[in-house]
């Protein structure tokens, strides 16, 4: 270590102070849920579970919920479709443009959100298109791609090319190769793209409230549309933990799955 | 199973597989059509449509856009009514302040992580440190709403001081609250550059008599520093084309509100027309970043 003594002990304070930094505002939070006033305000006066019966009770939670898992799946198996092409393309082919692929990969998480909002929504309207869930779909497959990419990207980068000479050499066609070999050497790469892309979508509402339409609510456009009405706030925090809950598992266990491979970028 | 012989002419798929086999351009074509052919029709499609309505005249009595009659009219009113500058100003403003405060945020942890801290601890504040950071975007910010609105937390923080909390109008909101949303953009590929330094460079930096400032300044802050544009691109982007936390938080408005009050109001030219420029914006700065070697660090 080069690091002095002071230093290392700075560096340790600094970083108790960025992770109570990170935390406060969850355990806020969490607290809040079980609060029995419908007034917002600190301290909290007691404990309940009353606004977890009503939010499970909440129609609107449960279509929104739904959506939301719909929405997910469906821009998730596009990404993982998508990404994984984009990504064997790049790794294993050498072509004129190699760097622009990857380029215009990254533009729709690297561009302005409220830019490729009001871009896809102008589309749908000049187009004619009927908002729905399969607009909001296209946008969540758009930018999950990326996600899955990478991951198989970095994955490909590390699987030796040695198996699937064997494989062709043993006499298996390219076909059988990819689905015997290289498939499940990706298969772990594949799956912590698919929760990230799956995280990404349920938890995205900057794009979505461009592409959703008045009629169809996702759970985190539930959320901003509650947020307005102080009588449904007891009730948002409550979801709002749940979402933090919902959407934080996928990344962690996609952490956990590829040990730091993944989630490199976004 | 049987090991096949190589000649099995009834199985379509290897003779499919024969015939592709010597034409690798085919085969990459037939890989790129689906994911390229998807972001050309679905996300340029749509760009190159937003650029073309910025030109369109809008119908003033029904405020719908009138495709097809070109104007320069919306471009005029953009630049005659300086709202839209002091706007742009504020937002860029903004986005540079917190790219600044969350590379300032950033440094320590990675640092920390990579270069301190055993690798079991390691491997801990890694998870414990992103993935909070990770998902619930929304959740986030209106847990900060909690903390900072009247009778919040930080009301009753200080209160035995005499003090009051900002309520939710100060920009100063905006720019916690982006701050922290943006922060793992900022740890992660500074924890990676670190992480990546040999331990050498450090110890012939060391051994040709160059003290701890001098060696972060001349070894590891310029070793470091593509890593430190890659994270900057997310948190200058993100900033730009947030609306959600600055219309939650503050009463500050910046580009995106301005965009998305527009589209809503039906005023779609006008939108499309100011999107341009955080378009513009991040362009020049993913060109500018990819100079910097920013790209090998994303």
């Amino acid at each position: 270590m080069v690091e002095s003594r002071m230093v290392r002990i700075a560096l340790r304070a600094a970083t108790a102070l960025v992770l109570a930094f990170i935390y406060l505002p969850i355990v806020v939070l969490a607290i809040f849920a079980f609060n029995p006033s419908r007034l917002q305000a600190w301290p909290p006066v007691g404990f309940t579970l009353q606004w977890f019966a009503e939010a499970a009770a909440n129609p609107e939670v449960a279509r929104a919920v739904v959506n939301s898992l719909l929405v997910g799946a469906f821009a998730t198996v596009l990404a993982l479709l998508l990404g994984t092409l984009a990504a064997l393309a790049v790794q294993r082919y050498l072509f004129f443009g190699q760097q622009t692929v990857s380029f215009v990969l990254v533009l729709p998480i690297a561009l302005p959100g409220v830019v490729s909002g009001i871009a896809l929504q102008t589309s749908f309207v000049t187009l004619g298109v009927d908002f729905g869930l399969l607009t909001i779909v296209v946008g969540h497959a758009t930018f999950c791609v990326v996600v899955v990419y990478n991951n198989v990207m970095a994955r490909l980068r590390r699987l030796p090319r040695s198996p699937e000479e064997a494989s062709s050499d043993l006499g298996a066609d390219a076909f059988t190769t990819f689905r015997r070999v290289t498939l499940p050497g990706m298969r772990t790469a594949l799956l912590s793209g698919g929760l990230l892309a799956f995280a990404l979508s349920f938890d995205e509402i900057i794009v979505t409230n461009f592409t959703a339409g008045p009629g169809t609510q996702t759970i985190p456009i539930w959320i901003l549309a509650s947020i307005q009405r102080p009588d449904e706030l007891p009730v948002v925090n409550v979801v709002a933990l749940l979402l933090i809950l919902v959407s934080v598992i996928p990344v962690w266990l996609a952490m956990r799955i590829s040990s730091g491979e993944a989630t490199r970028r976004v | 199973m049987t090991p096949r012989s190589a000649d099995e002419p009834a199985n379509p798929r290897r003779r499919l597989a024969r015939w592709l086999y010597p034409r690798r351009r085919l085969q990459l074509g037939l890989l790129l059509t689906g994911p390229l052919g998807w972001l050309a029709i679905a996300y340029l499609g749509s760009l190159v449509i937003l650029l073309v309505n910025a030109f369109w005249a809008k119908d003033s009595f029904t405020g719908k856009v009138e495709p097809f009659a070109w104007t320069l009219a919306t471009f005029e009113s953009l630049l005659r009514n300086e709202v839209y500058g002091t706007v742009a100003v504020r937002t860029v403003g903004l986005a540079a302040l917190v790219t600044l405060t969350d590379a300032l945020l950033a440094f320590p942890i990675a640092y920390y992580m990579a270069r301190v801290a055993s690798p079991r601890v390691r491997g801990a504040l890694v998870i414990a440190v992103l993935v909070p950071l990770w998902a619930a975007y929304l959740v986030k910010v209106y847990a900060w709403r909690i903390i900072l609105q009247g009778n919040g937390v930080l009301d009753w923080v200080l209160a035995p001081f005499g003090l009051e909390g900002p309520g939710l109008a100060e920009i100063a909101n905006s720019w916690l609250v982006l701050s922290y949303l943006w922060l793992r953009y900022m740890i992660l590929p500074i924890y990676a550059g670190l992480e990546r330094i040999p331990n050498s460079l450090l110890e012939a930096s060391a051994d040709l008599g160059g003290r701890g400032p001098t060696t972060f300044r001349r070894v590891v802050l310029p070793l470091v520093f593509p890593a430190l544009v890659a994270g900057s691109i997310f948190t200058f982007s993100l900033t730009l084309g947030d609306y959600i936390t600055p219309d939650l938080v503050s009463d500050a408005k910046l580009i995106g509100n301005v965009i998305y009050d527009n589209s809503s109001l039906g005023s779609l030219p006008l939108a499309a027309a100011y999107s341009l420029l955080p378009m513009a914006i991040m362009i020049a700065y993913l060109l500018v970043a990819r100079r910097l070697g920013a790209f090998e660090n994303l």
